[in-house]
């Protein structure tokens, strides 16, 4: 097994694809953190912890979850809104829970508004703005995740969950496999479930900004 | 949209059962027939569901591009056209991957150079092309004949490529390799190679699947990209690239990119072990001399150590099944008790054995031969005389042959 570990970085001028460094992806039924193959239990219980010990737990969903393009997308974004509306009934007073769309993947030039969306391309100028320390994509198709996570370990300390409809994410911290309504609704539960549990990192020096 | 497992059970237009392509390959009864590679790759097109073939004639892979266009007439493949040059072929694939299509093509030689560009443009873009490249010569003066050197320039493209020695591995590869290509963390073209002439015309008996399975139709639903949407990378990167921009955030952008890439080929690692049984197959690894090939040099390799073995010497074989990607850690394992590697070539720079030298601990024990090039054919004799040579004993040069 690997020894390497995907951790919140920031980890390198260019830090490497994690794949290339022995990382495996979970098999169905499973999930990883931080690169080891761990039961989707142990991750739902992790993601809820990170979500309620950061200052600004973030969601990103991606253009597969935005467009109700099939009825199996409009029933994911409900549960997307769900799982934020009980992150924002679940944290404490300081801690900011945001929902940031992925509209699409061009690059956005002159200047993204980072506090209205996150790009794939340089998704990091997003987190450091809003100074986000854990979030977690959902609906982004997986080459343009893995581009974006790559880019988050990168230059920010910021913790990544990723909730993929398919095969998982190895440059994520933590990643689920097979998303589906009912996995979004189990990790919303987690969160309820740990509620008051968990202390939040408001006076912790950790934030997503590197600089 | 129905997606495809949902098909499975279902009939085609043709009459053929979409089947769960695991029990097609290894469930299914197969039937044995007789059958050129050419014609064996016509059979295995028969079986794909595939919807879109773009050909053009170069040798050797011209009589199978003619008879993909048979199996376009009896209405197998969904559409089939001629580009208007390799170059022009390969794009076209892109195109029609763009759009959500399962697409094959088969080139040679200075058509797969002169494509070249569009390979690692296939890769980048996440598209799950399949090409058959019949090796041959590439170099002036002009030359038809089998030659494995342009699968060297194939290597550092970003696809995937496996090396066939048989017809068989042929059909079964052509059919298996969609599903290692079109995997979701994969996503990659593949090159099925395999030496011109020698597999593809030349007949050997291989064993079919029944021409009334095909292979479930390929999701697009599933890419890790959007399947055509102008206004978003890969396909926006044409007109608004973010690597026209000069900063450090597009470099960064495609660097991560780029090793996206290299991502899908070391997932593909462990749905090409499922499919094609490992990326390598051995015989007697505790030998202390090792022969390690690919393509039909595997074939002369295991002519060579029955030969040795009359005359009392135990050899084992490593047979490189998939190049990309690369069995580092089997090809270590295999040959961790060989005192002598020997790398039979059919091409004049020995890449296999430079991926080999660049793999194993104490490199020195590569030997990097016997290699021919430029159409010879290379008898299991040289085989055995090369290693006889680095043992010490006494050979009969095979120089004089013909003479």
């Amino acid at each position: 097994m690997s020894q390497y570990r995907v951790l919140p970085g920031p980890e390198h001028f260019l830090p490497p694809a994690a794949a290339s460094m022995g990382i495996r992806l979970p098999n169905p039924g499973e999930a990883h953190i931080n690169g080891v193959i761990v039961s989707e239990e142990k991750a739902y219980e992790e993601a809820a912890k990170q979500f309620l010990m950061a200052k600004v737990p973030t969601l990103f969903p991606g253009p597969l979850v935005l467009w109700a393009w099939n009825e199996k997308a409009a029933k994911k974004a409900t549960a997307i809104r769900h799982l934020y509306n009980t992150l924002k009934e679940c944290v404490q007073p300081g801690q900011k829970p945001m929902l940031i769309p992925m509209p699409d993947y061009r690059p956005k030039y002159p200047k993204i508004n980072p506090e209205v969306e996150i790009n794939p391309n340089h998704p990091n100028l997003t987190i450091w703005h809003n100074k986000i320390d854990c979030c977690m994509f959902i609906g982004v198709h997986c080459h343009q995740a893995n581009l974006s996570l790559k880019i988050i370990r990168g230059g920010t300390s910021c913790y990544t969950i990723a909730m993929c409809a398919q095969a998982g994410h190895e440059d994520a911290m933590l990643s689920f496999r097979d998303a589906s309504v009912e996995k979004i609704m189990t990790l919303a539960d987690w969160v309820r479930k740990l509620k008051g549990t968990v202390q939040p990192r408001l006076t912790s020096a950790k934030s997503g900004a590197s600089n | 949209m129905a997606d495809n497992k949902s098909l499975i059970g279902t009939k085609n237009k043709k009459g053929q059962t979409f089947t769960d392509t695991w029990t097609m390959m290894n469930d299914a009864p197969r039937t044995p027939s007789f059958y050129t590679g050419s014609e064996v790759i016509k059979e295995a097109l028969r079986r794909a569901s595939c919807d879109v073939m773009i050909a053009y004639p170069i040798t050797p892979q011209s009589e199978a591009a003619a008879l993909i266009g048979e199996l376009f007439a009896e209405g197998y493949i969904g559409d089939y056209f001629r580009g208007e040059s390799e170059f022009a072929v390969m794009s076209q694939c892109a195109g029609a991957a763009f759009g959500g299509a399962r697409v094959f093509t088969t080139t040679a030689g200075p058509g797969t150079m002169r494509a070249m560009e569009n390979f690692p443009m296939w890769s980048g873009a996440r598209l799950p092309i399949q090409m058959i490249v019949t090796c041959r010569g590439i170099n002036s003066p002009l030359s038809i004949q089998p030659d494995t050197l342009e699968i060297a320039y194939l290597l550092n493209t970003g696809m995937l490529v496996w090396h066939a020695e048989t017809a068989q591995d042929f059909f079964d590869w052509i059919l298996k390799g969609y599903m290692v290509s079109e995997e979701p963390d994969v996503h990659l073209p593949l090159a099925l190679c395999c030496d011109g002439f020698f597999v593809t015309h030349t007949k050997d008996v291989v064993n079919l699947t029944p021409a009334d399975m095909c292979l479930p139709p390929y999701d697009p639903y599933r890419s890790p990209v959007p399947c055509m949407d102008m206004e978003c990378p890969p396909v926006r990167m044409m007109r608004d690239p973010f690597v026209m921009k000069s900063n450090y955030i597009s470099y960064a952008t495609h660097a991560s990119w780029q090793q996206e890439i290299w991502a899908a080929v070391e997932r593909s690692r462990k749905h090409t072990i499922k499919w094609i049984n490992g990326l390598i197959d051995t015989e007697n690894i505790d030998a202390d001399i090792m022969i390690v090939a690919s393509g039909t040099a595997v074939s002369q390799g295991r002519e060579a150590i029955r030969l040795l073995e009359d005359e009392g010497i135990r050899c084992g074989l490593v047979k490189v099944k998939s190049l990309r990607p690369w069995p580092e850690e089997e090809i270590r394992e295999a040959t961790k008790n060989a005192k002598h590697i020997f790398v039979p070539e059919f091409n004049v720079t020995g890449w296999l054995a430079k991926e080999i030298k660049a793999t194993v601990p104490n490199h020195h024990r590569v030997h990097a031969g016997p290699r021919v090039c430029g159409g010879m054919t290379m008898p299991p004799e040289i085989i055995v005389q090369e290693i006889k040579t680095v043992l010490g004993m006494k050979t009969v040069s095979l120089a004089g042959r013909g003479s």
